[in-house]
């Protein structure tokens, strides 16, 4: 049985669910452009994630298992019409921005992946605390990315100038590559070098061992 | 008819559902690894996409949206809040009606498809074409044709990414980057060259 420092902490580095499992990269990359629609998306995924982690970790003995696709569903989806709502109310703006990407966190699939992987098998809070930290796990992440993306794309970090930019004067000139969709497909895949460089454990196997170049000595 | 076609091409090139978007992506990068099976799940994807987006566009003029129950004596009631709720509902619903369609009348498709019918319910390219209908405000018959735009072009860049992939396997990539890494900086290049068309103007 894992402890409770385990479920929380591993999903972070060790089993990271964008690095290691593959999982909710559907609708992060594109809200890193800057920092502040990040956090909010962050902020939105560890809500929903953690509560419906609990939720269906509760009635998962009274959901007969041919249905439970559906119960998710609706339980995962309720959660992200509350955020919604909420997001709408509170910072109209930032909504706007995320705009179907919040709706999108209904089929992220840590959400999906999570509750069906450990919240169906294991107690409420245990379970509750797989989803806080997996959501973690993917923020750190899209915060990394971020963090990245903003200062070099545009000079700014959460709004404010730390890069001083030509157009104001200043002495750096923007990498426009950054603000574009591809730049992050670009930081994940270096970001995912950098945790298997530190965890080899995590190097995948080559399907395909490259035989050595002998054509050198074969000439001698 | 020019309209039409415009939407049909802005949405396979322009705004490609998987390398703009970045919708999908999860099945996008598990299921690549070959040409076969990539095109498998596209078919699929193409289908679902082109029956559910009108769908949905259906169910939100004519029950969601504000003053859309007018006909059933409520001009005042506004459902929108509903929608994410219903059109997971009707993806979900339509991909086990299709499954069971399928099953009985085609079951050459039906077995070929496999497992990624069941898959595809929780495809973010299907609700993210459903929700970006919404914001765009289409009328039915733009639905119809952005509905089968966006599964052509989802299609076309995880057989373009599988294709890829395919020939990947045999280089020389160094450690960690080997599997996932390699293959989130190939999909960022193939992004690029999508980027291209970015330039057309419909």
């Amino acid at each position: 049985m894992a402890t409770q420092k385990e479920v929380l902490i591993d999903p972070i580095f060790n089993n990271n669910p964008i690095a290691l499992q593959v999982l909710g990269i559907c609708s992060a990359l594109a809200v890193t452009i800057n920092m502040a629609t990040t956090l909010v998306m962050c902020a939105a995924v560890i809500f929903v994630c953690t509560l419906s982690n609990l939720a269906v970790s509760l009635v998962r003995n009274h959901v007969p298992t041919n249905i439970r696709i559906i119960v998710q569903m609706t339980i995962i989806s309720s959660l992200v019409i509350v955020v919604d709502q909420v997001l709408q109310a509170v910072a109209y703006d930032i909504s706007k921005s995320l705009s179907v990407f919040v709706g999108l966190i209904i089929t992220n699939c840590i959400v999906m992946g999570r509750a069906e992987a450990f919240a169906m098998q294991n107690g409420p809070w245990l379970s509750a605390l797989d989803g806080f930290g997996n959501a973690l796990g993917y923020s750190v992440i899209l915060i990394g990315v971020a963090l990245i993306r903003e200062p070099l794309g545009s000079g700014t970090l959460l709004g404010y100038e730390i890069i001083p930019t030509i157009a104001n004067g200043g002495w750096y000139l923007p990498n426009g590559l950054l603000l574009l969709a591809p730049s992050a497909f670009f930081i994940i895949g270096l970001f995912i070098w950098a945790i298997r460089a530190w965890k080899t454990e995590q190097v995948e196997e080559a399907e395909y061992e490259i035989a050595p170049n002998t054509q050198y000595e074969r000439a001698l | 008819m020019e309209h039409y076609l415009g939407i049909f091409v802005r949405a396979v090139f322009i705004e490609n559902m998987a390398l703009t978007f970045f919708l999908g992506m999860c099945t996008f990068i598990a299921i690549s690894k070959k040409i076969s099976t990539a095109i498998g799940l596209g078919v699929a994807v193409v289908v679902v996409l082109a029956i559910t987006v009108p769908v949905n566009n259906l169910i939100f003029n004519l029950l969601l949206r504000e003053g859309a129950l007018a006909w059933a004596g409520f001009p005042d009631v506004d459902l929108s809040f509903l929608g994410l709720l219903s059109y997971i509902g009707v993806i979900a619903a339509m991909v086990q009606i299709l499954e069971m369609v399928l099953d009985k009348y085609v079951p050459a498709l039906y077995n070929a498809l496999g497992v990624f019918l069941p898959l595809i319910t929780v495809n973010c390219a299907i609700l993210g074409a459903s929700l970006m209908m919404i914001d765009q405000d289409q009328t039915f018959g733009e639905s119809v044709v952005f509905g089968l735009g966006a599964g052509v072009g989802w299609a076309l860049a995880i057989t373009a990414l599988a294709g890829v992939r395919e020939k990947l396997k045999y280089s020389d990539v160094p450690e960690g980057l080997r599997g996932l890494g390699i293959t989130f900086i190939s999909v960022g290049l193939i992004s690029m060259c999508f980027m291209s068309f970015g330039g057309i103007d419909i």
